[in-house]
């Protein structure tokens, strides 16, 4: 209960900077050259001044910023994103269409990341400054400076166009009519690359995290304790080091939730898969400024739900962090 | 000098070296090795590498120099990595610094707003500051700097919360300094060397985003920059997939030589933390 209790005021302190982070990209848009109406009329194919007037008047634009911004906080409270003059849908619909893809995909590179890069990270702090460390080091150093979009393009040179083993893009084959269980193989094949793509990055951090932080606690007296008890290696890595290893790793998640989202957005237009990154861009190619400040709310949502998942693991890893309040 | 030979005491940090000054070197040569414009039509588009000797690195769609590209792409990714670095660098430690210093109610605004930037995807805020205030390189540069301070303002923050009560900062207040002096004259100089070397991640992620946005078609297009031409050879990828490889490979060389050289300093300034 004292867990709940403290990763709920957690929870509730971030009330606050969402405030701060709608208010100040709100206002960071009005100064956005043309808003929707404009946008609106160039696809239109032009029209005259007083259809663009009456366009405004119906969507709220005619008001002061700060009746904008009011009326956006109050319908906001009552969960309505606005209505996407694009899309021609409530903003709500198109980010529900769009987020389950992004979830998938975080979900999946995350889970990529984590486990790869605490094997790895394991297997480079056991065998630290011998050909197997060095080895993995490298590698995750070289991960590290790769841009993302374009080991993707790569990958797809490779896997997609020469080997042809794996889908170039998309989220599931469109001339396929499979369902149940092949529909969910499909669908995990076209992840395959873009899960590898997302995740690469991220598994180089989490690597060089979990080393350093297993160099770390293989020092501490009640390893040296757990040795001199006669402990096998692998039991001492397995029931003692790693689970206090593994704290720097849960904290890195929380920190990396938004940088993933960010990711997302390159991964997810060279795979042309149809996700929130996607959607962000659209919506700012497109000038749809109210899809483009829903999806900064909703991102901004995930991110604060991810650090609320994280405090909850992080203090069922270690007792220690709720009674210390 | 003790750094020094620290520094040199690595392989991987000599390596880093090397290849920072192979990038710098071609961004200082493009305009000796290639006097004409490298955005300019060259000859035969989609020329392959190594065919062609008066295009060692083959062609792009357009018919344009990737070579040219390449050298010139080099002074475009310093200047990016360069100009937001000081600039993440510079806001984040004014923030930082005021924010550990006075404590209370100033830590606590600051470090919300802090917060908050760190809630928002950094690439999203990226993505409307270049949708409200366009794409021009200049534009990009700083857009760049701001997503990126709110690291340095909180390693800058952790370090003058643990030095402000020390000896040295009580004696600077006794004898009646000023706090913009204490801040900057006293505590400061101790607190650099780790937001020093975290300034080599955050140009690395500097080259890494203004990459992602070229790529993005959101950049600045009308520069020779490596992450330009990813995007363009996105288009020929089937066929001609070098005109992207080329840039990628450049692009990582020089985030790799940017990081093994943060690293080595770090190692260099904090040699009891060697081999973490």
């Amino acid at each position: 209960m004292r867990v709940l209790n403290l990763a709920g005021r957690r929870l509730a302190a971030s009330i606050p900077t969402l405030i701060l982070i709608l208010v100040g990209v709100f206002l960071l848009l009005q100064f956005a050259p043309g808003d929707t109406v404009d946008a609106m009329m160039a696809q239109m194919g032009g029209g005259d001044a007083r259809t663009a007037e009456d366009l405004r008047r119906f969507y709220g634009l005619d008001l002061s910023v700060s009746a904008q911004l009011g009326n956006y906080l109050w319908r906001l409270v009552r969960f309505d994103l606005g209505f996407s003059a694009i899309y021609g849908k409530p903003v709500a619909t198109v980010i529900a269409e769009r987020l389950p893809a992004t979830i998938l995909l975080m979900t999946a590179s995350l889970s990529f990341a984590f486990f790869f890069g605490l094997i790895l990270g394991v297997i480079a702090a056991r065998g630290v400054n011998k050909w197997p460390d060095t080895l993995i080091s490298t590698v995750g150093l070289i991960f590290y400076a790769t841009p993302s979009f374009w080991f993707g393009l790569m990958a797809i040179v490779v896997f997609s166009i020469y080997l042809q083993w794996l889908p170039a893009g998309g989220l599931s084959d469109i001339t396929s009519t499979a369902t149940g269980i092949r529909a969910v193989l499909d669908t995990a094949r076209h992840l395959i690359l873009p899960t590898l793509t997302l995740g690469l990055i991220f598994l180089a951090i989490y690597l060089r995290i979990m080393r350093a932080s297993m160099l770390e606690v293989l020092n501490l007296d009640f390893v040296r304790t757990a040795r001199s008890k006669g402990l096998d290696e692998t039991r001492i890595i397995t029931r003692h080091v790693l689970r206090n290893a593994l704290l720097p790793m849960v904290t890195l998640i929380g920190l990396q939730a938004g940088t993933m989202l960010g990711g997302s957005v390159v991964v997810e237009s060279v795979f042309s898969l149809p996700g929130l990154g996607r959607l962000a861009y659209e919506s700012v190619v497109q000038r749809d400024l109210n899809t483009l400040l829903g999806i900064i709310f909703v991102s901004a949502l995930l991110v604060i739900t991810v650090n609320f998942i994280v405090d909850l693991i992080y203090a069922r890893l270690d007792p220690r962090i709720t009674t210390g309040v | 000098m003790e750094i020094v030979r620290a520094y040199f005491r690595s392989p991987a940090a000599i390596v880093g070296l090397f290849l920072l000054l192979v990038v710098i070197a071609m961004a200082a040569s493009a305009s000796w090795l290639f006097p004409r414009d490298p955005l300019a039509l060259a000859g035969r588009p989609l020329v392959w590498p190594f065919t062609n000797p008066r295009f060692p690195l083959g062609t792009d769609n357009s018919g344009r120099d990737i070579a040219a590209q390449i050298f010139y792409g080099a002074r475009i990714s310093l200047l990016i990595g360069g100009v937001a670095t000081v600039i993440a660098v510079l806001i984040g430690i004014v923030i930082g610094a005021v924010s550990g210093y006075y404590g209370g109610w100033v830590d606590n605004v600051l470090m919300r707003i802090t917060e908050a930037f760190q809630t928002l995807p950094n690439f999203l805020l990226l993505l409307v500051l270049v949708a409200v205030f366009g794409s021009n390189i200049n534009t990009v540069i700083i857009a760049i700097g701001i997503v990126s301070w709110p690291a340095p303002a909180r390693l800058t923050r952790a370090e003058f919360l643990s030095l402000r009560n020390r000896e040295f900062v009580q004696a600077g207040r006794t004898l009646g300094l000023k706090d913009l002096k204490l801040i900057f004259g006293e505590i400061l100089p101790n607190a650099l060397p780790p937001v020093i070397v975290y300034a080599s991640v955050v140009m690395a992620v500097s080259i890494l985003l203004e990459s992602a946005l070229a790529f993005l078609r959101l950049s600045d297009p009308n520069v020779a920059s490596w992450g330009n031409l990813i995007g363009l050879g996105r288009d020929v990828l089937r066929v001609q997939w070098y005109v992207s490889a080329i840039p990628g490979i450049a692009i990582l060389l020089t985030v790799l030589a940017v990081s093994l050289v943060g690293q080595g300093l770090n190692d260099a300034l904090n040699p009891r933390l060697k081999g973490r």
